[in-house]
């Protein structure tokens, strides 16, 4: 039983569960709640996008984009036009993977720098389109939105929200871990090693690379929908191609195929522009210098490049550190 | 032809050789090392607030311009030496980032030592436009055009008569068959993102009279030129200045026929529609795969 609760999915996502449970005694005013919300929207997104980038192996600047389009989905159908919250979160999220199955066909015939450009490129068109388009978006200034209610039970407040994020980045995790460890999951790494060597074996590397492309925007455009709804209002600055970064860096930096790393990654980045906000003129300059920094010392990124620091220390042992990565 | 199409034409073809600037030391760099240089629109950025404040602080433009491109070719030395070298070998998104992260670095610092503000620059020979075939252009606009050709120029002396321009070269063709011969591929590297930061400098500088400068310049324009890179073919001097030019007109041409709302957008549409349709670019290596 030892054994089994060393596995990332039961001793992982227990942890995890102890945590997100334990957390609400050390957060101590509403500033707090919110960003741990703020924390657990973006660790969705990032789960999404590790299955995209240390899974298999591609890689998109413009996943703002998608996390944008399921935000303004969502608030213009459940403001401007009415519709029940969750059925404008369903119908959003229905369109972001309609749209993310039909452009990812031919973006992801791309690979390395091609493909960072153009999923770049995306990004951008995304953002200025709803930059643009005032009249449904409200343009630069943004539209607020109604809060999320479902069966006449409205979801207000940042504890109620604590708790509902919380129980999502767990369903989040468990999906993410049980992908990668089913086939589809092997037929990913392997295409991540080498994707003529997987294709040469029968794993059709195009329909692969398309389903992962479209989960990722969908967790992304979950995420978004839900965030839409927590702060009652969007804008475009969640839009931005420095949101697709920071969201690499968060996956990057917590490690690459490693799920629990995309949740390190986010918690590590969301709170460090709060820390740095009392350094506010030196915000910018510490937060790229993290980035290089972590890239330059930790390339595989903070979960396990500690795990390999702790590998040695368990001698012999099976259950040890290096199973959560 | 109309009037109106002439002022677009000269518009875009101003525009573009800003473009193709930036292009050309997008195509150096990745030329040399393989990379994207994401702070390449930063260099522009520093070219044209230094040349600002050195003009404020009383300095004729003779001198301000040379010691701003000095300044912006320490910078992308100084990117190469603490940034780059140190992870050389890593993965494309690791370099992705590291380069990303110091375009945010520099902006960052950009604020501290200057600040958040636009910023008017004097153009260079005044500001009585001048009229041609109906169109109106700007001195300053004369001046952006005559240097881009003279850059142009430089740089193809450069890269086919000069050792050091010949070595860059051949390092960009096998790295390994170049310092079989001896070529010194760190130093070649090394000059590379001098010569870039140098070029994007001057584009900031040539520009800086026309649309002001301040913090985030570069970003756009970074973007831009890497979309004019992308369009002439990565890695490609010529097809750095094509791109770029031809960016720049169809961007004024659609501002100015279809719809000026999008005018930022349609250098990424043109983006995409090249990686769809033709990845290689218009005048890129048509390369395979090595297994």
């Amino acid at each position: 039983m030892l054994a089994r609760l060393a596995s990332p999915r039961t001793g992982g996502l227990l942890a995890l569960a102890v945590v997100i449970a334990l957390l609400p005694l050390a957060l101590s005013n509403k500033y707090f709640y919110d960003v741990a919300i703020l924390v657990g929207l973006n660790a969705i997104v990032c789960i999404g996008l590790n299955l995209l980038i240390g899974y298999a192996g591609q890689i998109s600047l413009g996943h703002a984009g998608f996390f944008g389009l399921g935000a303004y989905g969502s608030a213009v159908l459940a403001s401007r036009y009415g519709w029940p919250p969750l059925a404008a979160l369903l119908a959003t999220t229905g369109a972001v993977a309609m749209l993310a199955y039909v452009v990812g066909r031919p973006i992801l015939r791309l690979r390395g720098h091609y493909l960072a450009m153009a999923t770049l490129g995306l990004g951008i068109i995304i953002f200025m389109i709803i930059s643009t388009e005032d009249k449904f978006t409200g343009g630069p200034d943004g539209i607020s939105v109604v809060p999320f209610s479902v069966a006449g039970f409205a979801l207000q407040g940042e504890r109620v929200w604590y708790w509902v994020v919380g129980a999502l980045l767990l369903v989040a995790v468990w999906l993410g871990l049980n992908l990668i460890e089913s086939p589809t999951g092997r037929a990913l790494r392997a295409l991540h090693s080498s994707e003529v060597g997987a294709e040469v074996v029968g794993i059709n590397a195009a329909e692969h690379k398309l389903m992962v492309f479209v989960v990722s925007a969908v967790f992304a455009s979950v995420a978004g929908s839900l965030a839409a709804h927590y702060s009652g209002f969007v804008t475009p600055s969640k839009v931005t191609f420095l949101h697709s970064i920071e969201l690499v860096t968060m996956v990057v930096f917590g490690g690459l195929a490693s799920t629990f790393g995309a949740v390190v990654g986010a918690v590590v980045l969301t709170t460090l522009p709060q820390l740095l906000a009392a350094f506010e003129d030196y915000e910018m300059m510490v937060f790229g210098a993290v980035m290089i920094g972590t890239m330059i010392f930790l390339p595989r990124g903070v979960v396990p490049s500690l795990a390999r620091l702790l590998r040695p220390r368990r001698a012999g042992g099976a259950a040890g550190k290096d199973s959560l990565a | 032809m109309s009037a109106q199409f002439m002022q677009y034409l000269l518009t875009g073809i101003t525009v573009g050789a800003i473009y193709a600037l930036v292009a050309l030391g997008f195509s150096i760099i990745f030329n040399a090392s393989d990379v994207i240089n994401f702070a390449q629109g930063e260099f522009v950025m520093i070219g044209g607030m230094a040349t600002m404040s050195l003009i404020a602080a009383g300095l004729p433009y003779g001198l301000a311009i040379p010691l701003a491109v000095a300044a912006a070719a320490l910078v992308g030395l100084a990117l190469e030496k603490f940034a780059v070298e140190p992870a050389r070998g890593a993965s494309v998104v690791t370099l992705i980032i590291i380069t990303i992260g110091a375009s945010i670095f520099l902006r960052g610092l950009a604020t501290l030592v200057w600040d958040k503000n636009l910023h008017a620059v004097r153009p260079f020979t005044g500001d009585a436009p001048i009229a041609i075939a109906g169109a109106t252009i700007l001195p300053q606009s004369l001046w952006v055009i005559g240097v881009t050709l003279a850059i142009v120029l430089a740089l193809s002396w450069f890269f086919g008569r000069t050792l050091l321009g010949k070595a860059m070269l051949a390092t960009s063709h096998n790295r390994l068959a170049a310092q079989l011969v001896g070529i010194n591929v760190r130093m070649v590297l090394f000059m590379s993102f001098g010569l870039s930061a140098a070029l994007g400098a001057v584009a900031g500088i040539l520009i800086a009279p026309i649309t002001t400068t301040s913090y985030d310049v570069g970003v756009m324009l970074g973007l831009k030129g890497f979309a004019a890179a992308i369009l002439g073919g990565l890695g490609s001097g010529l097809g750095a200045v094509v791109g770029g030019i031809v960016l720049g007109v169809a961007e004024t041409m659609s501002a100015g026929y279809v719809s000026s709302a999008y005018k930022d957008a349609i250098a990424f549409v043109i983006m995409l529609a090249v990686l769809f349709f033709l990845p290689s670019g218009l005048f890129g290596k048509r390369g395979g795969d090595r297994v």
